[in-house]
């Protein structure tokens, strides 16, 4: 099994460097394998709509973009939805999410409206920045999405900001900071896991390892590739999980939840996981081989593995996933018509969201 | 092909004038470079050359007409060999005017609600009145910068709990420079925070927690160290709300001292004013007195937007008069004339005041009359106040500790001359820094820096007075 290879590759401690890894699987793999949880059916529905979405909106995303509708960085999520739903699935409304650039799944995931998302891509006065933001910079205040940032790990200290905020005001809330295996090896990670650990903060570390950093693979780029344990020094607990299941990816996320909202501070969650394309709409990817790609989308899709379970033990028919397929479709269809046909923002807006009006004191 | 000429524009904020006096006749020979017409505006008189070979065919405006606006065509020129009368009858092709050219006309220059120094400011300037900022009546006191900045964030810490204040040494020490005394005593360790030593982290932090509404102030020990952080301050605090299309906006106070101490070495000296100033989605303070420091850091703290507060620890000791009373503000992007003057306009900031002040009243035992103006904020910059200053002396002087090359007093003499070209009787001087990193020998570092010496030498330049 190629996620359990995997595991066993990402756990190992790195002596070698450039031998073939250890084949013995590392404890805290193993453990994240062994107690895959079950969902419910209507959780199983939940999870395959879900991620669905975000299957359809990308693809429909990396069409709009060859047709020079979409311009500039477009990264896309595919193959990484089961991350994000899961811990959509064990989160609580008023929780906050922040993410990098590679941010479409994760709004759609926090209930913002694909039109707006889409518009926002084709740079209209319809997407959620009014076409000021783009692909990577997106916010909601009402769906507690903090964005959409393009600095690579600048939002693991906003992130944790968003947890000082909850901790500050003792509000319960808890903050989920998403950061990829590159943006893990930048220093305000490691600054901000140090004060998160300090004043126990709630916010939860989700380090979304799709293996590769743009064009660089995580052993090309990490002395320590456990991601798991990159808190270790600040005494912050971590595990890694099969981030293609999302089963998994919501046990573990209930768990670390659990932890950061009870008060004992942050937790790191390493999500092993792929992207199915290239870094961005620009890359060939031509540093891993289309084998890889293959054997990844084949024996490993988040949304086959859901729809396999909901074949087989749920008994659902043909009919009923036509019927999903539709709905997500026409979901994603309309975003793409009102993103293509909403005006662009007047040219007074140039000049406006610039800095805000003081209150009258 | 026969040519128009264009009405020109004496300057970029120019929309009429008067066509005062043609100089050739109809039919005259037309050499490029000649003088060909007289323009005037209220302000200044121009002549236009000819930039074209040919014969003066027709003059479409006559001598005397008012209110020409800018781009009419005003008269025709036959190039040589060209039927002159067909040419004065029309058909015209249009060149550009000489001095238009370059200029958009108004109504393409996009609306601009930012200062866009040319297109904002009047062509009589009106200078902010700083007289009423002191409450009539109210008790004053003299006080310390430090104190000063104390109070301030004491009183909005009372007013407002989602105000907290961060940074390395805030609490337990009291502050690296006692800025911070007695605030954890008072508002307790949930909103005095000691950071570890972790610019990037905590600016980071701070950024995070005023996007949900927060109001932090981020204090950093110096604004070199700040240089870790300005990567939050620039592209996560300042762009947010822009990036977002106006849904978040990003309430944060970053202050601490700034620029040169006395011999700390390069690492400990940089002065950020410029820096910061470049950025759209920030304001940038830079107090001198400790009234103002009091005034504005109660502003920056109340504002919903990013405000660079920028210190300087020479200042701190020093005393000044500050009114009694918690409601004490002065407004964010007015500068304040604090010596009033007609033979030249010095203009400085933050320390600067100090050699600007000094040379001041040096000048004035020579017979020079110089009006001293504090920026106090640095973005929005109130050049408005700069510019009624210079309409009446006709002469400037901007001085800066900061470096020279795309300084803040660069842009002041920028600012001057789109806005007040033709008020100027000297070109716009300025005394910045030396073009060094700071160094640390004592009379090297006195060399680097400002001094009143240098003002009073401007000064005196741009008066024309030995």
């Amino acid at each position: 099994m190629a996620i359990a290879a995997r595991k066993t590759k990402a756990g190992a401690p790195a002596k070698a460097a450039g031998k073939a890894p250890a084949k013995s699987a590392p404890k805290g793999a193993a453990k994240a394998l062994s107690n895959v949880p079950t969902f419910t059916k209507e959780e199983e529905l939940h999870a395959y709509r879900e991620m669905l979405l975000i299957r359809r909106f990308e693809e429909k995303a990396g069409q709009m973009y060859g047709m020079g509708l979409i311009g500039g960085f477009c990264h896309l999520y595919i193959g990484q939805e089961a991350v994000v739903i899961g811990m959509q699935m064990a989160s609580k409304d008023g929780d906050q999410v922040i993410t990098g650039y590679r941010d479409h799944g994760h709004m759609l995931a926090c209930g913002m409206e694909s039109r707006g998302v889409m518009a926002e891509l084709t740079g209209r006065r319809g997407g959620y920045s009014h076409g000021k933001g783009g692909s990577m910079h997106m916010f909601s205040r009402e769906k507690n999405f903090y964005g959409g940032h393009g600095i690579v790990g600048a939002q693991v200290s906003l992130g944790a900001g968003l947890g000082f905020a909850n901790w500050y005001r003792q509000d319960g809330r808890v903050s989920m900071a998403y950061f990829g295996d590159g943006a893990a090896n930048q220093g305000q990670v490691y600054e901000s896991f140090n004060m998160a650990q300090l004043w126990k903060l709630p916010v939860v570390f989700v380090i979304e390892n799709n293996r590769y950093a743009m064009g660089t693979s995580v052993n090309r780029a990490s002395a320590q590739t456990d991601f798991s344990k990159r808190g270790v020094s600040f005494g912050i607990p971590g595990e890694q999980v099969d981030g293609m299941d999302v089963r998994a990816v919501r046990e573990a996320a209930s768990r670390a939840i659990e932890h950061a909202r009870s008060g004992k501070g942050p937790y790191i969650l390493e999500m092993q996981t792929y992207r199915y394309r290239g870094h961005s709409m620009s890359d060939p990817a031509k540093y891993r081989s289309k084998d890889e790609v293959q054997r990844m989308r084949e024996e490993h899709d988040p949304i086959e593995q859901v729809r396999g379970r909901l074949t087989r033990e749920h008994k659902l028919g043909e009919d009923e996933f036509k019927a999903i397929d539709a709905k997500v479709r026409e979901i994603v269809n309309d975003a793409a018509e009102f993103a293509t046909h909403d005006p662009e923002p007047d040219a007074s807006e140039l000049y406006t969201d610039i800095l805000l009006e003081p209150a009258q004191a | 092909m026969p040519i128009d000429i264009l009405m020109p524009a004496l300057s970029p904020t120019m929309e009429q004038g008067k066509l005062a006096k043609w100089l050739k006749a109809e039919g005259d020979k037309i050499k490029a470079g000649d003088i060909i017409a007289e323009i005037e505006t209220d302000k200044a008189t121009m002549e236009v050359e000819a930039v074209d070979e040919g014969v003066l065919a027709k003059i479409l405006i006559a001598d005397g007409t008012e209110n020409v606006a800018v781009n009419t065509p005003i008269a025709v020129i036959a190039a040589d060999g060209e039927d002159v009368s067909a040419a004065a009858s029309g058909g015209a092709k249009a060149a550009p005017a000489p001095q238009a050219a370059e200029v958009p006309p108004p109504a393409e220059m996009p609306a601009s609600p930012a200062p866009a120094a040319a297109a904002s400011v009047p062509a009589q300037a009106k200078s902010y009145d700083a007289s009423s900022e002191f409450p009539a009546g109210a008790e004053v006191v003299s006080m310390t910068v430090r104190e000063a900045l104390r109070d301030a964030m004491a009183e909005e810490m009372r007013r407002d709990a989602d105000v907290f204040v961060m940074g390395e040494e805030v609490a337990e020490y009291q502050g690296a420079y006692k800025v911070t005394q007695g605030l954890l005593q008072e508002f307790g360790a949930r909103r005095v925070i000691d950071t570890p030593i972790t610019e990037h982290g905590f600016a980071g932090i701070g950024v995070g927690a005023a996007l949900t509404g927060l109001r932090p102030i981020v204090e950093f020990m110096t604004f070199n160290f700040a240089m870790q952080a300005i990567d939050h301050i620039i592209n996560s605090a300042a762009k947010t709300l822009y990036m977002s299309g106006g849904q978040m906006g990003c309430p944060i106070v970053f202050r601490g001292p700034n620029g040169a101490a006395a011999r700390v070495g390069a690492q400990h000296s940089h002065d950020y004013a410029a820096w910061y100033s470049n950025v759209p989605g920030l304001k940038v303070v830079m107090p001198y007195s400790a009234s103002d420091a009091k005034g504005l850091l109660k502003s920056a703290i109340r504002d919903p937007n990013p405000v660079i507060f920028l210190e300087n620890e020479i200042l701190y000791g020093r005393s000044f008069d500050v009114p009694k009373g918690d409601d004490f503000l002065i407004p964010i992007g007015k500068a304040k004339v604090v010596r009033p003057g007609s033979d030249v306009t010095i203009v400085s900031f933050g320390i600067g005041m100090t050699y600007a002040l000094g040379a001041a009243e040096a000048l004035a035992k020579e017979g020079i009359e110089a009006e001293v103006i504090d920026l106090r904020t640095i973005r929005p910059m109130d050049i408005e106040t700069v510019i009624a200053s210079v309409q009446k002396t006709n002469r400037c002087v901007a001085v800066e500790e900061g470096f020279p090359q795309s300084g803040v007093t660069a842009e002041i003499g920028m600012k001057i001359m789109e806005a007040a070209f033709d008020y100027l009787d000297a070109p716009v001087a300025r005394v910045t820094g030396k073009d060094v990193p700071m160094p640390y020998a004592a009379n090297l570092e006195k060399l680097a820096l400002p001094n009143i010496g240098e003002v009073v030498a401007a000064a005196k330049a741009v008066c024309y007075r030995a």
